[in-house]
């Protein structure tokens, strides 16, 4: 027995320095490109950012498609509304987020509400165009068709022309869910929650940090383009998703 | 929301207009913030490296979305590339630049072209694969060659696209300049981010002064537009509108 831990010693004696050199801290202090035991240990801290910016962008999704919707039913029914909607929107669009979050700080002060605002503006101008596509798209016959059944304005628009439109209806929903995933990271800057958190002050330095935070951001926008994709099938089964 | 406080709001907006226009006392002893000087040091610092990114992107995008196009070859790489743009956040790119790449002019000009990229490439290569295959055969027809059939026909006729996802790279390339503070360049989003230096009608300044860069640019590239797009298209495309 006595020979045996003589022979083991020195082996435990290296392996103890290997592990010493790959330690966690040390990968840590040397900021190496992954430090999966840390990823491990400290993925928790991620999970609540991950699911504010999971909120952040539903909220401000679901508020620009309402807006939007209903600015395109009016404008559809009013065409000379179109041109004004379409500049106004595209205004919005133009103005960078990030300016966009600090002009509203006088007037909503920091936090989500100001992020949520901003987020939704800029949506409405991909799904305004989108809506008011898929709308035009809306064969004349179907429509007199429906006519025929008679139908009022109000059971057309929502029987068959919406149900029609609903491609380009979900493709403008899809750009728009993946751009808001993106853009809500800089909500962070206007005192609202979020990834972004992760990614700025001494975390932009730390590689392991933004690969995480960075990759949850990534991940959260391909899963909510699959989930729209799922919703067309089941909403629009008779057209082919298309890429948009 | 019943009691908006509007003097608060319009002092805000008066205060980030003298940031502007006169350097104000900062919360460091003997500095001075702001004032035209620094205003048009750091605009030029945004446009150096915003048009840097922007020469960048469409000398790399253009010719290969045009040409793919052309050629109607790599329709899924063109669109996934488009799509893969939209999903990657700017401040993600920064980031990434700031804690694997290192910080230099060179390197925060290509982080920026990678988000102009995207945008040109896909619609060149939609803008052109949309083209009338009739106009591209009396195109032949005329005795035209490769080249001259995309320089004369398609890429004039694909104006209006191409021009959209130029457009839309410039912007996204303004916009993410404005963090490429983060990244040690002194662009306008210096006055944005370093709040504690600019204080609050600084931070408002910058934020101004951004949306007028980009709502500017904007108008600059939709003149040039008009002017690129050939008359009988635009004609065209407003009787199509009005019909």
């Amino acid at each position: 027995m006595g020979s045996l831990a003589h022979v083991l010693a020195p082996l435990a004696q290296i392996d103890d320095s290997f592990f010493k050199d790959r330690s966690e801290s040390d990968c840590i202090s040397d900021n190496g490109t992954f430090c999966a035991s840390w990823a491990v240990d400290n993925i928790d801290r991620y999970i609540g950012p991950a699911l504010e910016h999971i909120v952040l962008v539903a909220v401000s999704v679901v508020a620009g498609f309402a807006i939007a919707l209903a600015l395109a039913v009016l404008s559809h029914r009013r065409r000379w509304l179109m041109p004004p909607l379409t500049a106004a929107t595209g205004i919005l669009y133009t103005i960078p987020s990030i300016a966009f979050f600090f002009l509203l700080l006088p007037i909503t002060g920091r936090g989500n509400l100001t992020a949520v605002i901003a987020l939704t503006a800029y949506t409405l101008q991909i799904l305004y165009r989108n809506i008011i596509a898929g709308l035009a798209n809306v064969p004349a016959e179907t429509k007199d068709a429906g006519r025929g059944m008679g139908m009022s304005d109000r059971q057309l628009m929502w029987r068959v022309e919406i149900p029609l439109a609903m491609p380009e209806i979900i493709a403008g929903l899809r750009i728009a869910t993946v751009s808001t995933v993106a853009i809500a990271t800089l909500a962070v800057f206007a005192g609202g929650d979020g990834l972004g958190s992760e990614l700025v002050g001494s975390n932009i330095t730390f590689k392991t940090g933004v690969i995480i935070a960075g990759g949850m951001a990534i991940i959260i926008a391909i899963t909510f383009d699959l989930l729209l994709v799922l919703a067309q099938r089941l909403l629009a089964p008779w057209r082919k998703v298309r890429p948009v | 929301m019943t009691d908006l406080p509007l003097a608060d709001i319009f002092s805000s907006f008066g205060d980030a207009f003298d940031f502007i226009t006169s350097p104000q006392p900062s919360g460091f002893a003997d500095r001075e913030v702001g004032g035209p000087s620094e205003v048009l040091a750091k605009l030029g610092a945004h446009l150096k490296v915003s048009g840097a990114a922007f020469l960048v992107a469409i000398v790399l995008a253009l010719p290969l979305g045009a040409w793919l196009g052309h050629r109607g070859r790599g329709e899924g790489v063109a669109i996934a590339i488009g799509n893969a743009g939209r999903a990657i956040p700017e401040l993600v790119l920064i980031a990434v630049t700031v804690a694997f790449i290192g910080l230099s002019f060179f390197n925060v000009v290509m982080a920026l072209a990678i988000m102009g990229i995207p945008p040109i490439l896909t619609n060149a290569f939609v803008g052109i694969r949309q083209v009338d295959r009739n106009a591209v055969e009396a195109g032949k027809g005329m005795g035209m060659t490769e080249g001259e059939i995309l320089r004369k026909v398609e890429l004039p006729l694909a104006v209006p696209t191409i021009m959209g996802g130029v457009r839309t790279a410039a912007i996204n390339i303004i916009a993410t300049a404005t963090i490429a503070t983060l990244a040690g360049e002194t662009t306008l989003g210096d006055f944005i981010i370093n709040r504690n230096v600019f204080g609050d009608s600084g931070v408002l300044a910058g934020a101004i002064l951004v949306a007028l860069l980009a709502i500017t640019v904007e108008g600059v590239l939709a003149g040039i537009q008009y002017l690129l797009t050939p008359r009988g298209l635009s004609m065209q495309r407003a009787a199509a509108s009005s019909a």
